[in-house]
């Protein structure tokens, strides 16, 4: 084939998503693109999106699965509200995937499987191909490029001897090999990567690199396409990175709690999406001490932690939603017997089995109030993939310190999603004191001198609930220290010796006292940031505050970029404490005019502020089991700005000007 | 489908692992006293709880444990209240889920005696699934599973135990539930060591709980107990003077089962034979049989069959043939000295590598495809 001279263009940003059946390698083909462009230097989040069941029917639209990777030159925060190219690796996966393509979209297709059989099982009565260039395209308004992927990748993995069956499977790393050449990614990592995986199998190995190389020649000898695209790294601050998925951050930050605290981490888990990989991964690291055990239930498992809690370990418990149903009466024991305890619940869509690939922030209110009685439980909640980790660790911070159950509320976004994480220095970490206790802390009788001199000694005794003055939590005494024998549970106890007690004077205190320790937990937390460029800190002039939680802080930092970019001021708060919210929420809120709460769910943090503060807190709540959508969320923050300042505002105009060349759709900023 | 040859760590005895009560100067020997708390107990008067009690308080100090070093965890119901009343470590949980918690801390603590204290209703209703699992992974600790046949802390609704038919204020026209048989349900789920005894036996009840604690793995001892209030009687059959000697069939590991009033050889007028006919065994007149053909029992046989088809001579509604004693004692390794075993053998290696915690961990988190930024 003859040099095609190709066209470079310059772009600041490109959403890609690659989608096919859930058998084609669709979310490993976007997990390797992710690798490359990490390596190549550009900022980056992705969003795999893939079916609950394992093998639903191949070429229906249930079967399909997709990986988006947004990436950039500059600093991003969401996976992209919709992709500026779709591969569509059959029938299904276009149709499944057209309805979230702007117009003027690139689709780059699979021509091979758009069979007679395959349009039928997608419900497409004839081929949409067909029409290509007539007057009712139905594909009219994207660019659209056919290609015979697996045709030409049988072709050329034919050397390697493979059934025609194995010949195909490699079309994916062909279609990766061709998006990497579009978007000059660097090729290394991708075939370090197979010749690793692939190491015990080598013709499928060599069919893999071969399908890989082919894909890529493809691009730069093709007539088909002529643009290449070129996006600039992006600049990070300095530090090493690498990309990271919430749930192996999440992981990651457990272990260095148990690190940084120096306590045994013991898991005890029950399996259930999205949480599942954390038992996966933390099973690998017994070199850390870390003990997993497999629960006969979700009951089981947050029972195993809290006995390995009572012995002086660390217990943890993951879990998501359907999970934390059953473990409420257990949590509801770690309140009342004051012990250490981290509860992870990636939430998903709910109720009930709900969405179980699909995330969701719906499980807010069950955290905070999903027990019997009076039972508060500290909750700490990440913002992004990497942020899992120092979120975790903070969660054992907490749990240690005041002796009580930790909610860690991730998402199955944060789970599976992944972006580029600057790697912390372990002595930055905080230390984390288990100080148990070694000594009785009570005395019964005090020491006596009589008056020939001799002294009797003190009688001292242990009280298990004689609490620290500033934390307010009890000392943690763990069986085998001589002499702080003592029993605890689930009935009320008496302030101090702790005996059981049904006075009712006392359970009113003891109430008030549990009450109490959460609420000081505030007094151990930084101020909160506001982010409002339209003034120094704290004289901003924005009067809209846009205030949100969890995995929500991409698209509302990236609706909050387009609306200042447009040149309106608003501000933006997130949160990490929802249990207890840091001291200076309150007079934070009371600074604006509006209050915005983009949640998923439908306005569970709203609820909680507005009980709290007495804030007018206005809702913007999507529950479709994805991420928000930044330009939605950012219509919805403008409309609001307007009323707050009585102007009319208009978005697509781009006040601040010469920006970069924008791709198809409007820059997330 | 891939699996591995485990490590198999040495069989010790229930209590290896747990330090040694040593008296020295100053310190007496313990007593049963030492390990009373402070606290009024508050079962009914008759309860056969007391005795449980009295017994366990006077036999702990023979163990030869240090008293920090013993944990007693138990769900919810009058016997859960157990651990309040023993100057042990102690948590007094919630309904049915004690061993899962006392599986989080025997896996987590090799130094450590644990005991779990349960019911009928704690174990085999509400907590039957952490019950099975526990005897299943054989975890090292010894379940007292007090069984009164009722649900006493609710005030004497009927139990998994109670008898068919049985008249209770939630049963106005008898129940209709078909009861559990404890000792069958755990043979069925592999439990290494299944025992039961009686409340006011305290010589044959110190007996099996010494056996028990000195079981590495999941002891499982059934206590028949009575609850004068709620379910007075229901152990007639086994204490009354008159029917004892024909209900009661003691279990004694190498010795043949003789129950049944006595010969002139000092041993009981009856046994136990194979029935071929249904695969379990029978009680015959020791008269009518040859005596090779006599069961001889072995709790050490690694088959639980045998084991099983005894434990089924119980009819839940009369107890009127009960086998006690101790039906399986045999070895297995446990759950948590495996589990150790692989933590133990995994920092070895890491170890072997030379490096701290720390620096091991900013391995962990540097790992995979990192890049830099100046
Ligand atoms: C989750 C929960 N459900 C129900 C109860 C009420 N409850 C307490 S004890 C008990 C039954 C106890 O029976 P058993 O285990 O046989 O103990 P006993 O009182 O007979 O010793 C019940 C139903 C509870 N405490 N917790
Ligand atoms: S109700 Fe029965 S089991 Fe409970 S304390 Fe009273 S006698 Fe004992
Ligand atoms: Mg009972």
């Amino acid at each position: 084939m003859g040099q095609v001279s190709k066209q470079v263009k310059q772009l600041d940003r490109v959403v890609i998503r690659f989608a096919g059946d859930s058998g084609d390698g669709m979310q490993l083909t976007g997990d390797r693109f992710t690798q490359e462009s990490a390596v190549f230097g550009n900022d980056l989040v992705t969003l795999p999106n893939f079916p609950a069941e394992i093998r639903a029917p191949q070429g229906t639209l249930p079967g399909v699965s997709s990986f988006q990777v947004h990436f950039a030159d500059h600093d991003i925060l969401t996976a992209g509200d919709a992709p500026d190219v779709l591969v569509a690796m059959n029938p299904a996966a276009l149709k499944a995937n057209l309805g979230d393509l702007p117009a003027g979209a690139t689709i780059i297709v699979d021509t091979h499987d758009f069979t007679k059989r395959n349009l039928d099982k997608a419900g497409y009565a004839s081929n949409p191909l067909d029409a290509l260039g007539d007057a009712n395209d139905p594909l009219g308004a994207f660019a659209v490029h056919t290609v015979d992927l697996t045709g030409m990748t049988v072709e050329a993995v034919k050397e390697h001897g493979l059934s025609r069956k194995d010949a195909s499977r490699a079309k994916n790393m062909f279609a990766l090999g061709l998006l990497s050449w579009m978007y000059g990614r660097p090729t290394e990592s991708t075939i370090e990567f197979l010749s690793r995986r692939f190491a015990k199998v080598p013709d499928i190995r060599d069919a893999n690199i071969t399908a890989f190389r082919t894909g890529w020649n493809f691009g730069e000898t093709t007539e088909t396409f002529v643009v290449q695209y070129e996006i600039k790294p992006a600049t990070m601050p300095a530090g090493t990175y690498r990309n990271i998925t919430g749930n192996l951050a999440l992981s990651y930050g457990l272990v260095a709690g148990g690190v940084r605290s120096g306590l045994p981490v013991l898991l005890g888990s029950y399996p259930i999406t999205p949480a599942s990989d954390i038992l996966h991964e933390l099973s690998k690291h017994k070199a850390f001490g870390v003990t997993t055990l497999q629960a006969e239930d979700e009951i089981a498992g947050i029972g195993m932690a809290i006995g390995a809690s009572f012995g002086g370990a660390l217990g943890v418990t993951t879990t998501s939603g359907p999970g934390v149903a059953l473990k409420s009466e257990a949590i509801g024991l770690a309140v009342m017997t004051e012990l250490p305890l981290v509860v992870v619940d990636v939430q998903r869509g709910g109720p009930s089995t709900g969405l179980p690939t699909k995330t969701e922030q719906a499980d807010l209110l069950q955290a905070m109030f999903g027990r019997n009685g009076e039972a508060p439980v500290p909750i700490v909640a990440p913002q992004s993939p990497g942020d899992c980790f120092s979120a975790a660790v903070e969660a054992v911070r907490i749990a240690v310190t005041y002796r009580t159950p930790v909610m860690l509320l991730s998402d199955g976004y944060l789970a599976n999603g992944s972006e580029p994480w600057r790697i912390p220095d372990v002595d930055d970490l905080p230390l984390i004191d288990p100080a148990f206790a070694t000594e009785p802390n009570h005395v019964v009788e005090p020491e006596k001198i009589a008056d020939d001199g001799s002294v009797t000694p003190a009688v001292q005794d242990f009280w298990p609930y004689l609490r620290d003055e500033e934390t307010l939590a009890r000392p943690w005494a763990v069986p085998g220290t001589p002499g702080l024998e003592h029993r605890i549970g689930g009935l009320e106890k008496g302030e101090g010796h702790g005996n059981i007690s049904y006075d009712p004077a006392n359970h009113d205190l003891m109430v008030r006292t549990r009450q109490a320790k959460i609420d000081r937990i505030a007094d151990s937390l930084p101020p909160l940031e506001v982010d409002d460029p339209s003034g120094p800190p704290g004289e901003g002039r924005a009067k809209v505050l846009v205030i949100g939680w969890g995995s929500t802080y991409g698209p509302i930092g990236a609706g909050c970029r387009r609306v200042r970019k447009a040149g309106y001021a608003v501000a933006q708060v997130h949160l990490r404490h929802l249990n207890p919210f840091p001291k200076d929420l309150g007079d934070i809120l009371r600074r604006y005019d509006k209050v915005l709460v983009p949640e998923m769910n439908l306005g569970q943090l709203s609820l909680l502020l507005r009980g709290r503060y007495l804030v007018d807190a206005i809702g913007y709540n999507h529950v479709r089991g994805l991420p928000l959508k930044a330009a939605e969320l950012a219509e919805a923050i403008g409309n609001l700005v307007g009323e707050a300042e009585g102007i009319t505002v208009d978005l697509s105009g781009n006040l601040s000007g010469g920006s970069t060349p924008v791709t198809s759709i409007d820059q997330e900023v | 489908m891939t699996t591995t040859d485990l490590p198999t760590p040495d069989l010790r005895t229930g209590t290896e692992s747990v330090p040694r009560f040593v008296p020295g100067e100053g310190d007496q020997p313990q007593t049963g006293k030492d390990f009373s708390s402070d606290q009024e107990v508050r079962w009914c008067p008759g309860c056969g709880d007391y005795a449980v009690l009295k017994a366990v308080q006077s036999f702990l100090p023979d163990l030869g444990l240090r008293r920090e070093n013993i944990v007693f965890i138990s769900g919810i119901g009058c016997s859960s209240r157990f651990p309040y009343y023993l100057d042990t470590y102690g948590m007094h949980s919630i309904h049915g889920r004690a061993p899962s918690i006392a599986t989080g801390l025997a896996t987590a603590r090799e130094d450590l005696s644990v005991w779990v204290v349960t019911g009928d209703g704690d174990a085999l209703s509400i907590g039957g699934n952490h019950l099975i699992h526990a005897l299943r992974r054989n975890v090292n600790m010894t379940i007292l599973l007090f069984n009164n046949r009722i649900y006493g802390l609710t005030k004497g609704q009927y139990s998994p135990t109670s008898e068919a038919g049985k008249v209770t204020k939630s049963t106005p026209m008898g129940s209709v539930d078909h009861p559990f048989n404890p000792v069958s349900l755990a043979l069925g789920a592999e439990a290494t060591f299944v025992a039961r005894t009686i409340d006011s036996d305290r010589k044959h009840l110190t007996a099996v709980l010494s056996a028990a604690a000195a079981h590495r793995g999941t002891s499982l001892v059934e206590i028949y107990q009575n609850c004068p209030i709620f379910n007075d009687g229901a152990f007639d059959a086994i204490k009354d003077r008159d029917t004892k000697q024909d209900a009661i069939i003691p279990l004694v590991h190498g010795e043949q089962i003789r129950f049944g009033a006595t010969l002139e050889d000092g041993r009981g007028s009856r046994g136990l034979v194979r029935d071929l006919e249904t695969g379990g065994v029978k009680i015959v007149a020791v008269t009518d049989v040859d005596d090779a053909a006599l069961l001889v029992h072995d709790a050490h046989q690694a088959d639980p069959s045998t084991a099983f088809a005894i434990s089924r001579l119980t009819e839940m509604g009369y107890l009127n043939q009960t086998p006690i004693g101790i039906f399986r004692q045999v070895a297995r390794p446990t759950y948590d000295d495996q589990s150790r075993a692989q933590i133990t053998s995994a920092q070895h290696v890491a170890l072997g590598e030379g490096t701290d915690q720390t620096s091991r961990l900013t391995g962990l988190i540097n790992g995979g495809d990192t890049w830099t930024v100046v």
